[in-house]
């Protein structure tokens, strides 16, 4: 276990764990969001892939990263709007559509990465961005302050989301919606359109959180290149109990364990790699079953509303 | 009989068939939806170069045309109806089970280690397997369950997480303690169970199908869970805490408890689900056995309306739906993504359009 | 490394047995269903001792006059740069020298990590009347044995695997076998002569199968051909986890290895890694180079024309299945790319 503890190894996991953890942080704020207001959207997965491939595609024909960023948060929104009008306007069972809007998401991406790509290729993502003075930390920065930019700003999203959610006009509004839509409505709220716009910007964020892995960290499109991340994302708002900082503490947990877990295997560590690879589902758990503080979940969560009902 | 009253019933009468011709036409819609979804995808078609009359023939043709077709939606149907009833027991009492999928392949492990390992004869070994994919599943279900019970830890998260937890325990049981002999001697390493002794396995129906007794033992599950749920005071406690857990705890049910209990039940019959496929279909436990059952599940149950009964024939139709989709692509070559987006295409307009039906609903009862 | 070693020790004892059978063993003899498993002409080439007998190739059929139709049903995509394009592109180089889809005609149906939906696949295609119906995935064999002898007229195929089920009284299904090791041997052998750092990383899906063999040769490899070499191996527990492949490549990379190497379609987030890192990268399965020709240096690719040239020729001359093949550098159906 001692060859775990040295302090390259302790960076290399922080570092690792900083990456794997950046799209769920998009992925997860931006359900935060959608929660909070009431929508709960299981289809994160599949809008996830459509970003990534949108990103992936128009960044590699245009050369200009940043205009397949915009795409795929425009395609993002797309599709949050989609769920959005499913789910506030059609008062749909939120969970079966997220399933529905998942097996779209999965099935459209890679039948456009087959029709237009053909196969794998790679591209020449956001380079890492050095921040002056602060990379220069001993030790630490490094791991902390030499990231690409989507990185950065998946960790900003956290305190201006907090902000958001709990200091803001919009916030209250959001909040109310999401606790007790009759109340927030009968106090001019227009429920529906508070819901379009949370599950919309959830939407973004999801495409985002695709467009870091296929134009940021991975720099490249494959079918099905999220593998349930999406799926991790939504669990991990339950988990941050819908508080983007709690949000945060899920998946840095989550990812520095699956980091250790990979330190643990090439460590040459005693233990079974199917184990290894079982750790931070584990220990995602059992943090929450241990966890003190528990937050109740939004009231009207899952619930769609009509005006004139109780 | 006076005249008020004979007015009155014939009254009630008119309005109960009205409302019966309103919920003929409301069965129209999600047809209806099914059909946009499927003229979308035939633009999509015919820009792949494909022939979409040919298509969706062989869809139909392959779903429920012919014996082979129909046999395997039946068997496609049976984890799916089973799955679906677990489900169906855990939303009635008001908890979502995201895990079929963990709670299947668990299932699967432990009927698979029964019929290897337990030296019973004929029957009774058959009979201790699905026993023991039962409570594999219910296990599964249980952990979930306790969570929330004693830690109110939220099930999604958990039935999530220990899905993935159950994909890597079958991947370490299965190319480890449980591998087949044969698999470590040739060298080859296939991450498979040995095959399971023939004592152990489903009765086949039809001859040269796979169609087998699961399917039957599916059904009777489905009647015995309505009577569950609507005929036993259990049934009807799960239903309380599901509908308002608030005057359930009022009326002195243990809310969480019953919530427990919804859990593991629907651990339970997916379970059943993992240890019907290995018993009736493979013959042994392997990587990717569970087909997605997990999830495909929970639309089933949704499509059934999460009724026991209604779940039969959605999970007909939605087991036609994979296996003809699957048909189609073979049949006019098209990548396998398109019937993956085209389903979930389905999946979105019928759920959207469920809306459209209550409001007609709505509008006939208001009309009385 | 136990396993491995027995691996090797049974693998010679095999060889030797072939060898003294050989002459018996020549090609296309119909196999005779027996009690006892019998295999026939399988080369069993353990890394470093090429000393062993090949298969031989059946000549290519003369021009048949009517079209040879295959089907396969792959769990992972054509385009998934690892095993199932392999063989998809194997499928597409014979059909091109058989003379296009007039001669050949290819089905598939990819995308079938459903092993329930692949086994419904496969027999539709054997209801149609393919004479040539390939369940490309070593989880299919259950299914495949259950279903071949419901269709006598057809030839089956599937591997990764050995087993043709004639100790079943099976005569219709074909196996074959890459050698992994024998790459994973030879790349392995490369990557420590050229490792500066003397650390080598690997990262596999699932700890089983195909991957296991590549992964075990690989290291073993590596091992014996620079003393002191480290070899650290990680698993990732998935064949599509993209992400924590290539987070575990950072590992590897962060751990001091400046040769990477990796099994299964999710590979291609190592590759770019490697790429980043500086650190050199080899392949496997199929060609790897032009994802970052500056990094990787050389793939092991899987060349099944050779094979699917004798199962066809061997359909059409009666002989529908009983035949066991491995994938080797002797009979080139393992080639360094």
């Amino acid at each position: 276990m001692s060859e775990l503890f040295t302090l390259p190894v302790l960076l290399g996991i922080l570092y690792s764990g900083i990456r794997l953890a950046t799209p769920y942080l998009y992925a997860a704020i931006g359900e935060t969001f959608a929660q909070r207001s009431g929508v709960y959207n299981l289809g994160v997965e599949g809008i996830m892939l459509m970003g990534a491939y949108t990103a992936f595609y128009v960044a590699s024909i245009s050369g200009d990263l940043w205009l397949g960023l915009g795409a795929a948060a425009g395609v993002g929104a797309m599709l949050g709007l989609l769920m959005a009008f499913v789910s506030v306007t059609l008062r749909a069972e939120q969970g079966i559509s997220g399933i529905g809007l998942h097996l779209f998401g999965l099935g459209l991406s890679t039948l456009l990465f087959k029709t237009t790509l053909g196969g794998v290729t790679s591209i020449s993502g956001f380079q890492p961005v050095r921040i002056p003075f602060l990379a220069d930390i001993p030790l630490l920065g490094d791991a902390l302050f030499n990231h690409n930019l989507l990185v950065y700003v998946a960790f900003l999203l956290v305190p201006v989301a907090n902000w958001v959610i709990n200091d803001t006009t919009l916030g209250l509004k959001i909040r109310a919606v999401g606790q007790n839509p009759a109340a927030a409505d009968s106090l001019g709220v227009s429920v529906g359109k508070i819901r379009y716009l949370t599950v919309t910007v959830g939407g973004v964020f999801a495409g985002i959180a695709g467009a870091s892995l296929s134009i940021a960290l991975i720099n490249l499109f494959q079918e099905n290149m999220t593998n349930g991340q999406g799926f991790i994302a939504v669990a991990l708002v339950y988990f941050g109990g819908w508080r983007p900082w709690g949000v945060l503490g899920g998946a840095m947990l989550f990812s520095l364990v699956n980091a250790l877990q990979l330190w643990i295997q090439v460590a040459g560590i005693e233990l079974e790699s199917d184990i290894a690879v079982m750790l931070p589902y584990l220990l995602t758990i059992v943090a929450l079953a241990v966890a003190v503080r528990r937050a109740q979940q939004p009231a009207a969560l899952s619930k769609p509303f009509e005006r004139g009902e109780a | 009989m006076s005249e008020a009253t004979s007015v009155v019933t014939r009254a009630a009468a008119r309005s109960a068939w009205a409302r019966r011709l309103q919920g003929w036409q409301g069965a129209l819609v999600p047809v209806a939806a099914v059909v946009v979804a499927l003229m979308i995808g035939a633009v999509v078609l015919v820009g792949l170069g494909a022939d979409p009359v040919k298509a969706y023939s062989s869809m139909l043709e392959g779903a429920f045309g012919s014996v082979s077709g129909f046999t395997q939606t039946l068997v496609t149907a049976t984890p799916l109806l089973l799955v679906g009833l677990g489900v169906t027991i855990a939303f009635r009492g008001g908890v979502i089970n995201i895990g079929g999928e963990g709670q299947l392949i668990v299932g699967a492990l432990a009927a698979s280690a029964a019929a290897l390992y337990l030296p019973l004869p004929g029957v009774l070994l058959l009979l201790a397997a699905l026993i023991a994919g039962v409570l594999g599943g219910a296990l599964w279900g249980a952990v979930p369950g306790a969570l929330k019970a004693q830690l109110g830890v939220n099930e999604i998260l958990s039935t999530i997480m220990m899905n993935q937890i159950a994909i890597q325990l079958a991947n370490y049981l299965l190319r480890g303690p449980m591998i087949d002999p044969k698999e470590v001697e040739a060298g080859t390493r296939i991450a498979q169970s040995a095959l399971l002794p023939a004592d152990s396995w489903l009765v086949r129906l039809v001859p040269r199908t796979l169609l087998h007794g699961g399917s039957i033992l599916a059904l009777v599950m489905a009647v015995a869970v309505f009577f569950l749920l609507w005929r036993t005071t259990v049934g009807y406690r799960i239903r309380a805490v599901g509908l308002n857990p608030d005057a359930a705890r009022y009326a002195g049910i243990p809310v969480k408890r019953y919530q427990m209990l919804a859990l593991i039940l629907g651990g339970a019959f997916a379970g059943l689900a993992g240890a019907v496929e290995v018993l009736g279909v493979q013959h042994r436990m392997l990587e990717g056995l569970s087909g997605g059952y997990g999830f495909s599940g929970i639309v089933a149950a949704l499509f059934g309306k999460l009724h026991p009964l209604g779940l039969i024939p959605a999970s007909v139709l939605f087991g036609g739906l994979l296996v003809g989709g699957d048909k189609m692509q073979r049949s006019v070559q098209v990548p396998d993504a398109l019937i993956v987006a085209l389903l979930g295409l389905v999946v979105l307009f019928v759920v959207g359009s469920d809306y459209i039906m209550r409001k007609r609903a709505a509008k006939a009862q208001s009309h009385e | 490394m136990n396993t491995f070693s027995t691996r090797i020790r049974w693998a010679a004892a095999a060889a030797l047995l072939l060898a003294a059978c050989a002459p018996a063993a020549a090609p296309t003899s119909a196999p005779v269903p027996t009690a006892e498993p019998q295999i026939i002409e399988v080369t069993r080439v353990v890394a470093g001792t090429p000393e062993v007998q090949v298969i031989t190739a059946t000549p290519p059929p003369a021009a048949p006059a009517e079209t040879f139709r295959v089907a396969i049903v792959m769990p992972s995509s054509t385009t998934d740069m690892a095993f199932s394009q392999s063989m998809y592109e194997g499928l597409l180089a014979v059909q091109r020298e058989m003379g296009g889809e007039g001669a050949m005609e290819i089905a598939y149906s990819e995308g079938m990590f459903s092993v329930p939906d692949a086994a419904a696949a496969l027999r539709d295609y054997a209801s149609q009347g393919y004479d040539l119906v390939i369940a490309h995935g070593s989880q299919y064999g259950t299914s495949l044995a259950q279903l071949a002898p419901e269709f006598p007229e057809t030839s089956f195929a599937w591997g990764t695997a050995l087993d043709t089920f004639q100790a079943q009284g099976v005569t219709n299904v074909f196996a074959y076998q890459a050698e992994a090791q024998q790459g994973g041997y030879v790349l392995g052998t490369i990557a420590a002569l050229m490792s500066e750092s003397g650390v080598i990383g690997i990262s596999g899906p699932v700890e089983a199968g195909d991957a296991k063999l590549y992964v075990d040769g690989f290291k073993f490899g590596a091992e014996s051909a620079k003393a002191g070499t480290k070899v650290n191996v990680s698993y990732t527990g998935s064949f599509s986890d993209v992400s924590l492949m290539a987070a575990a490549a950072e590992t590897h990379v962060a751990a001091g290895a400046d040769m990477l190497t990796g099994s299964s379609q999710s590979v291609v987030g190592a590759i770019g890694v490697a790429k980043d890192q500086g650190a050199y990268w080899f392949g496997t399965q199929w060609e790897q180079t032009f994802l970052a020709p500056e990094a990787v240096v050389a793939s092991q690719v899987y060349d099944w024309t050779g094979i699917i040239k004798d199962m066809i020729a061997s359909h059409q001359a009666g002989v529908l299945g009983g035949k066991s093949y491995t994938l080797t550098f002797k009979n080139g159906g393992l080639v360094i790319a």
